[in-house]
């Protein structure tokens, strides 16, 4: 990876008292693929705006190649934005709505013209170039929307929830065009969503935020796979998450004890009495009625919920918590009441540190990066 | 779309009685307007009988020097301060909606004050004004107070169409590149263009009408047309008062009718406005 497109360092933005972008360091690079994912409330579209130039910052600087932007106009700045909804100019015609940049950078009519057919051609929408917007459908709308900020060939692209308001099929559709666009183009897409599944399809990376924090950022099998807090864990597809205790850090790993049973696993980083989370998604978790080493959770097979491809067990445990698991249908099943031990895959399963020892963490680096600061 | 189908069914069940109800009230509003322009046309000099049909008082009206030039004021005064009260309504209007700042609401609210205050007092207000300030009254004062009453026409008018606004249209020309006047010019101003076109015909027709409050802001040299017309009838209506009348109900039907297309085709255009997009 080579310098970032654009870097983020330590953006706050608040809003009177209300801090909703909470030291945010961020960098994105050239040409790939970056999705702001967090529900709502989160400061993703915030993060957005304040790149586009729509918002100030309170603090922080915003380099865009290595300049610093923050304190420049929307209008100063190499990126362009496909709004939520569309923000199409209603009383231009389709065409005059994407030619509106090039307009505006004084390019020449007849090189106007030319790039404004290529670009409708580009999003298929041939045959509407003198079509009003209010003429036109949501999905219609939308590539409209895309073409009038792609003419401009902007640096990076800057999406806001661009397919909030589609129907589920066009919506995929949607998704997979916006991809191969990207793909084809090469220009950096910055794509803010709430919608995970959205998320993991079309990423080359995802930034999870909650509550004006940077949760996590990595691609979207890191992310499912390896989450780094529990917000994450709960939040990118299904898991289970266990309250656990570490009890011992030996070289055979860690001995953590739950309220119902205890394990061993490997992971670094852990230091004995503290509590951490364990998280293990559906579909790793494995129950068996024999002993495995390091697991030592019992359970009872509570209900089998038919899915369609897979089959959901509910199992109880000793203290009353459920935890879910998936198998493929196919399997063979334990009855209910059934007496089971679950285990997963050594690598299948994930500690986290508790929020406690996160904000722990966090003021150590903070100081850390504070003391750097003066030294330089 | 929905409305006009209710509308339609609702024309079509009306009972005979209300019928007759709004037969009358059409009948009470434009009867009197009607006899007006009648008696133009008559050859009789009194407004009782109506005795044959003649252009004469139309070629005498023309004639009248007097009436010709308060007919020139009243122009040069409507159009003078529609233009201006059409620019500075429109400006507070946008101003209101984008800006937050301390006792706006104060700041919005006083807007009504010179709509809802007594024409007379309004009148008077200004001529204290004006004296106080050693202004002898004239072809400026007239304007002047002309623009100050109709101006809250124009800005309450544009932002009712203001207030719809989706702001992210006008971020969107930010972010294509134009900075905040090109913003304005294509974007802003032709999306609340059916504001600014009714609000400046609300501006137009009450400078056209002004009685009271000319009559104290006017000098002798500025006389506009409905001020003369009020010392003309002083002595008697006579028939080039009907003539004049006449044309000026005409020339307001013809403004209207053009407003109307105009506005009518910039709603077609944006389909609904920004209500939906």
């Amino acid at each position: 990876m080579g310098e970032p497109i654009i870097r983020l360092v330590n953006v706050v933005k608040c809003y009177h008292e209300n801090q909703v972008v909470k030291k945010l360091n961020l960098d994105i690079q050239q040409g790939e693929f970056l999705t702001l994912l967090g529900p709502s409330g989160c400061g993703k579209t915030t993060t957005l705006r304040m790149i586009a130039g729509f918002e100030s910052v309170t603090e922080g600087q915003i380099y865009l190649e290595g300049n610093n932007v923050a304190d420049l106009k929307p209008n100063q700045r190499d990126v362009n934005t496909v709004f939520q909804n569309y923000a199409l100019f209603p009383h231009m015609t389709v065409e005059d709505n994407i030619a509106f940049g090039l307009v505006e950078k004084r390019v020449k009519k007849s090189e106007i013209k030319q790039r404004v057919a290529e670009m409708i051609k580009m999003v298929q929408l041939e045959g509407m170039e003198k079509r009003m917007p209010a003429q036109m459908s949501g999905g219609q709308k939308q590539r409209v929307a895309i073409a009038r900020a792609l003419i401009n060939n902007p640096r990076v692209l800057l999406l806001d929830e661009p397919l909030g308001a589609l129907d589920l099929k066009l919506r995929k559709q949607m998704q997979s065009e916006l991809k191969h666009l990207q793909k084809r183009l090469g220009i950096t897409f910055v794509f803010v969503t709430h919608d995970q599944e959205e998320a993991l399809t079309m990423s080359d990376r995802i930034a999870v935020m909650n509550g004006g924090v940077l949760e996590q950022i990595g691609t979207p099998r890191e992310i499912y796979n390896r989450p780094e807090t529990k917000f994450v864990a709960d939040f990118i597809g299904e898991s289970n998450v266990l309250d656990a205790y570490v009890t011992e850090v030996s070289e055979g790993g860690i001995h953590v004890k739950m309220e119902f049973g205890d394990a061993v696993l490997k992971a670094g980083g852990f230091v004995e009495e503290e509590m951490v989370y364990l998280c293990v998604r559906p579909e790793n978790l494995k129950m068996t009625k024999e002993a495995v080493p390091n697991f030592n959770i019992y359970g009872t097979v509570k209900e089998h919920i038919f899915i369609g491809s897979v089959c959901k067990t509910v199992v109880e445990l000793a203290s009353g918590l459920e935890v879910k698991m998936t198998s493929p249908q196919t399997d063979e099943l334990y009855a209910v009441g059934t007496r089971v031990n679950i285990y997963w895959r050594e690598d299948q399963g994930v500690i986290l540190h508790t929020k406690e020892e996160q904000l722990y963490n966090l003021i150590e680096n903070t100081v850390q990066i504070e003391g750097g600061m003066h030294e330089a | 779309m929905d409305t006009k189908k209710l509308q339609k069914s609702e024309k079509a069940g009306f009972a005979p009685l209300s019928m007759l109800y709004a037969c009358l009230v059409y009948l009470f509003l434009y009867l009197p307007i009607a006899v007006v322009i009648a008696f133009s046309f008559n050859t009789s000099k009194t407004n009782i009988i109506f005795e044959g049909f003649t252009f004469e008082w139309y070629a005498k009206m023309f004639d009248n020097r007097q009436l010709m030039e308060s007919f020139q004021n009243t122009l040069i005064v409507a159009g003078v301060s529609t233009v201006f009260s059409l620019v500075l309504g429109t400006l507070c209007a946008v101003g209101l909606y984008k800006f937050e700042f301390k006792l706006k609401s104060l700041v919005s609210n006083s807007l009504y004050i010179p709509i809802a205050i007594p024409e007379i007092v309004f009148g008077i207000a200004m001529l204290v004004f004006f004296s106080s300030v050693h202004i002898s009254t004239g072809m400026f004062t007239l304007i002047v107070s002309h623009i100050t009453f109709s101006m809250p026409f124009v800005a309450i008018t544009v932002r009712s169409r203001v207030a719809g606004f989706d702001r992210s249209i006008e971020e969107a020309a930010k972010d294509l590149g134009a900075n905040e006047f090109r913003t304005f010019m294509r974007v802003t101003l032709p999306m609340i263009m059916p504001g600014v076109i009714s609000g400046g015909m609300l501006a137009l027709t009450m400078s056209l009408d002004d009685v009271v409050i000319s009559f104290f802001t006017a000098g002798p040299d500025s006389t506009t047309l409905p001020l003369k017309i009020l010392g003309m009838v002083k002595k008697g209506v006579s028939p080039d008062v009907n003539a004049l009348s006449t044309l000026m109900i005409l020339g307001t039907a013809v403004i209207m009718v053009i407003s109307q297309i105009a506005q009518n085709r910039l709603e077609q255009r944006q389909g609904g406005n920004n209500s939906e997009s």
